[in-house]
């Protein structure tokens, strides 16, 4: 066991001069077999494998990432963490997530800045605010924390939002969970990687993957980068490129990859203490720890694999956020940037056995996968050490698409595709 | 920003334009012969390449007409522009990891 980071620790690294920091993770070469390869080195790739060791004691695990760890989508997200869904299949699994996120520093002893400042979802009709009500109505039952807000009370929890003269985009409600807000995506990929190395995972950064051996509609192991790897149970969690693998493995999905962009401001002081969203004008925005506005816009119409998206999305983003926000009108954007997210056809992600034994898949999370990274991988790696899925991911199958029993979120998830 | 070549009105900017994904799906002939796995396959199951992609587009802010276009989703060059109905023109296999 590795050193715990503690205020006793930070005092006598400090007394160093912080030069005797250890590695956070271990960089090993990748062994000849494992029992579980966990393909992707994101978020729910990471917390996959770290549940695996913890809750299902497997240590002969590894993960691979083809770049570097938290460098996909990961790093690339508007770090925002909500569970207020409207089906009950959903509103299980994100409120699971959200459990787990509220214990998450401490368990992996690393602060992943985890900040519970809420999240406002605005109403800009009176069919907006039915919907917005609706919603709040199936949280409460579903036992998750959701009230609804009217204007008044939207402009006592959010200031400068601005509701003189209604506006282009009157603001007539919302709907606010307090337990939402925010988590630095960064430390939420580093944290998982820390914990899980502590347990005996490898990680195995810069190590594509080629393709996999299949006998008998079995998965024998896969060719990398870094040579043949042999593995009993391999789980993919590739994000954007979920059906480049697929077809590899020799599948198919109903997944289409589209290019989802963000932006960061330059940063200035405290001005904006929640998550804002909006779907119908298609703006959300939330400051980060560092001053920086972040603003996510939105998918580009058609397929796309590079990460960078079309600017008459941004435009149209920017524009709904100096509406609603005239204070942010003269803010200048520092950089903007684009990652690739697999949309599925009902907005709900796939967590599944796939038709190969000993192959699995945890995509489809399109635009709101980043809440989800701790219960994503807590069942997924149920449903992979007991080959059964969890009864929480049970509904999100790759038979839903065959039997029709689809999770239709279009409406809770942030972003129209 | 695409630029995207319409066959009817010439080169105008993506935004004129809507996607209707991928081409040349054929429509079950006896739909009513179709198992679930099937119409699961029809309904669900994408090309979603990365690599040469061929797929449909139409000019909706302007002569409102449909048109197949072969398109790279990794480089976004568009390799061609073909009519409706038409066989996809010879290509060089593109695809990527």
């Amino acid at each position: 066991m590795r050193t715990r980071y503690s205020v006793f620790s930070l005092a006598r690294n400090a007394f160093r001069h912080h030069r005797d920091w250890p590695k956070a993770w271990r960089s090993p070469e990748p062994k000849t077999s494992y029992d579980v390869v966990i393909v992707g080195g994101g978020g729910h790739g990471l917390a996959t494998a770290y549940y695996l060791a913890k809750e299902h004691k497997l240590t002969k695990v590894a993960v691979l990432e083809r770049g570097w760890l938290g460098g996909g989508n990961t790093g690339r997200n508007t770090t925002i963490v909500r569970s207020n869904y409207l089906w009950d299949e959903s509103a299980a699994l994100y409120e699971h997530a959200m459990k787990l996120w509220e214990g998450l520093s401490q368990d992996l002893n690393y602060n992943v800045m985890f900040s519970q400042r809420g999240v406002l979802n605005l109403a800009h009709s009176q069919h907006d605010l039915r919907e917005v009500s609706r919603r709040v109505n199936a949280n409460r039952l579903n036992g998750i924390d959701s009230e609804v807000l009217d204007a008044e009370g939207v402009k006592h929890y959010c200031p400068v939002i601005d509701l003189r003269g209604g506006g282009r985009y009157p603001v007539l409600g919302a709907s606010l969970q307090r337990r939402g807000g925010t988590a630095r995506h960064d430390a939420v990929a580093w944290g998982y990687a820390r914990a899980a190395d502590a347990l005996g995972v490898d990680i195995i950064q810069e190590c594509p993957v080629e393709g996999f051996r299949i006998s008998n509609g079995r998965v024998q192991g896969l060719q990398t980068g870094k040579g043949y790897i042999e593995a009993r149970k391999i789980g993919l969690v590739p994000s954007g490129h979920a059906s480049v693998l697929a077809e590899r493995a020799g599948f198919r999905l109903p997944v289409t990859s589209l290019p989802l962009q963000a932006l960061v401001s330059e940063p200035v002081k405290p001005v904006l203490g929640c998550v804002i969203m909006s779907g119908a004008v298609h703006a959300y925005v939330s400051q980060s720890d560092k001053g920086e506005l972040v603003i996510g816009a939105g998918v580009d119409k058609y397929v796309g694999y590079g990460q960078r998206g079309s600017l008459p999305v941004t435009e149209e983003t920017l524009g709904a956020i100096c509406e609603l926000f005239p204070i942010f009108r003269r803010m200048r954007m520092l950089r903007n940037w684009g990652g690739i997210v697999d949309t599925c056809p009902d907005a709900s992600p796939i967590i599944s056995k796939t038709p190969v034994e000993g192959l699995y898949i945890n995509c489809g999370w399109g635009t709101g996968g980043f809440k989800a990274t701790p219960g994503s991988g807590n069942v997924f790696a149920h449903t992979i050490a007991t080959d059964r899925p969890h009864a929480i991911n049970a509904p999100f199958s790759l038979e839903r698409f065959r039997s029709g029993y689809l999770i239709d979120e279009h409406g809770a998830a942030a972003v129209a595709h | 920003m695409l630029l995207i070549d319409c066959p009817h009105c010439g080169p105008r900017a993506e935004i004129e334009f809507s996607y209707g994904n991928e081409a040349h799906i054929a429509r079950p002939l006896q739909p009513e012969a179709l198992g679930d796995e099937d119409w699961a396959d029809y309904l669900f199951m994408k090309t979603n390449r990365k690599g040469v992609m061929l797929e449909r587009w139409v000019h909706s802010h302007g002569c409102r007409r449909w048109f197949n276009v072969a398109r790279d989703t990794l480089t976004y060059e568009i390799l061609a522009v073909y009519p409706m109905g038409a066989k996809p023109p010879k290509l060089p296999e593109r695809s990527y990891l």
